[in-house]
């Protein structure tokens, strides 16, 4: 079962060498040093009881990061496509995700192998290890940090909420009429502020645990160094057969989940829709830009080439003149 | 410049590449299907974030291939007898910038790549800024007439 207490002194190792690297301006996470930059966050889903202390944790400690939206909203245009996303008046929903609730339990019941499982899942920002949304966002407001951790930066982004769009878990919630798109141009671009799961950034950079993790009265989270947690994880996969969510999904994420019902199961049973992720298989949505990259690499050397060609042909063809 | 430097041919491949780019690079913002040019017959692919990237990500190797190209055939052929006026250095600096704004966003963009917060909002920064730039240079030069990019060394 996961222990608590070695993920917390694995957690402040990983966490001098997250710090450490913080100096590096390129880090590959082959290399050792970024093996033990990255955290993982590992989830024994036999363990939760789905009391909901992780989500009340969330919400107290990340409180002062939530949106306080100025109102009346500014007009926007055109109206029938830029709708308002107004989550301010119902700040208590908890069973979704929101701008005000980066965290919550899906419980299901599913049958497997003739016994009857109740699991419940914690929900939030998986913290991909190549996040589409800080990929993809033109705007440099969502970011991944050295230690794995995906951000959005609030007084940055414009809430144009593409990375929405394009997380393969559509996790961030939006949230209008904060931010600084009213400085700009509020009613032609933007539309507020993205919100999702920081992992308690702040809490890590001071050598605390997120509060989902402090908070739980089973220990089903713990976090440590990626290789350290991956291993751990392929340890309990080999000796008890369990199932794993996060490793392959999205190329890997720096969240796992370990459950001892396969993941199909506990997606089919899962609620869909709006804020609601589900656990169903997910490709690398990076993996062609990264085959596309060598195009773009090998670009101007082949142009270099072709023009030292061309200047060769051009430079012996007026010579061939000259001696016409 | 480009009846001297480059082809016809090359000319309109250029224009073409760049016109997909600047198409495609406007797409990576949240604003085709919001403003509803995405409704257009022919033009839903424009809201597809991934892949109006991806066709970003090939013409934007064809770009640093023409541009490489002319770039070594100037230096090879042309530079001993033209040289390159102001509007062409002000210009080729601020596709310098877009082009190596653009490599590290690709780098960036790598699995194994994590680049510091900072530097990623400094890299999207300058270069939406400076394609933008471009455009309205683009807009000036369509509006007033062409610049030369090249000059012969004979005028002096």
């Amino acid at each position: 079962m996961v222990k608590k207490n070695i993920s917390r002194r694995s957690f402040v190792k990983g966490l001098a060498a997250g710090t450490a690297s913080l100096a590096m301006p390129f880090n590959d996470h082959k290399a050792e040093a970024s093996d033990t930059s990255e955290l993982v966050t590992l989830l024994d889903l036999s363990r939760c009881i789905g009391c909901g202390e992780c989500v009340e944790a969330c919400r107290t400690v990340n409180g002062h990061k939530f949106p306080q939206p100025q109102k009346p909203f500014p007009e926007m245009v055109p109206k029938g496509r830029a709708k308002v996303e107004d989550w301010s008046d119902r700040r208590e929903v908890d069973d979704r995700l929101t701008p005000y609730n980066w965290l919550y339990i899906e419980s299901v019941e599913v049958e497997y192998k003739g016994v009857v499982h109740e699991i419940n899942i914690p929900r939030r920002c998986l913290h991909c290890q190549n996040p589409p949304c800080a990929n993809l966002c033109p705007w440099g407001a969502a970011e991944k940090q050295q230690n794995g951790i995906v951000r959005i930066q609030p007084d940055v982004c414009l809430g144009g909420a593409k990375c929405r769009t394009v997380c393969p878990w559509h996790i961030p919630q939006r949230q209008t009429g904060v931010g600084l798109y009213l400085r700009l141009l509020p009613g032609f671009a933007g539309n507020g502020v993205m919100y999702k799961c920081d992992r308690c950034y702040d809490r890590i950079d001071k050598g605390e645990l997120p509060a989902c993790i402090e908070a739980c009265p089973e220990s089903v989270q713990k976090i440590g160094p990626r290789r350290e947690i991956l291993n751990e994880v392929h340890n309990i996969i080999h000796e008890k057969g369990w199932f794993a969510y996060g490793l392959e999904e999205n190329g890997g994420t720096n969240t796992v989940y370990l459950s001892p019902v396969p993941f199909e199961l506990l997606d089919a049973a899962s609620r869909k829709g709006p804020g609601l992720p589900g656990l169903n298989k997910v490709d690398a949505a990076m993996e062609d830009e990264e085959n596309l990259a060598a195009a773009v690499a090998i670009a101007p050397f082949a142009g270099l080439v072709a023009g030292m060609i061309k200047a060769g042909r051009f430079v012996s063809s007026k010579l061939g003149k000259q001696e016409k | 410049m480009r009846h001297s430097l480059i082809s016809n041919k090359i000319s309109i491949v250029l224009k073409l590449t760049i016109f997909v780019l600047a198409l495609t690079g406007a797409a990576q913002m949240p604003i085709f299907k919001r403003y509803y040019i995405a409704d257009l017959p022919g033009l839903g692919w424009l809201s597809d974030f991934y892949l109006t990237n991806k066709i970003h990500y090939i013409f934007g190797a064809v770009l640093l291939f023409l541009l490489a190209y002319i770039f070594t055939l100037y230096l090879g052929v042309f530079s001993k007898t033209h040289c390159v006026t102001v509007s062409g250095k002000i210009k080729g600096l601020f596709f310098i910038l877009v082009c190596a704004t653009g490599i590290m966003r690709v780098i960036k963009n790598l699995n194994s790549v994590t680049l510091d917060p900072f530097t990623v909002m400094l890299i999207d920064w300058i270069h939406l800024g400076f394609a933008i730039l471009l455009g309205l240079i683009a807009a000036v030069t369509f509006i007033t007439g062409k610049k030369r990019y090249l000059k012969s060394l004979k005028d002096h």
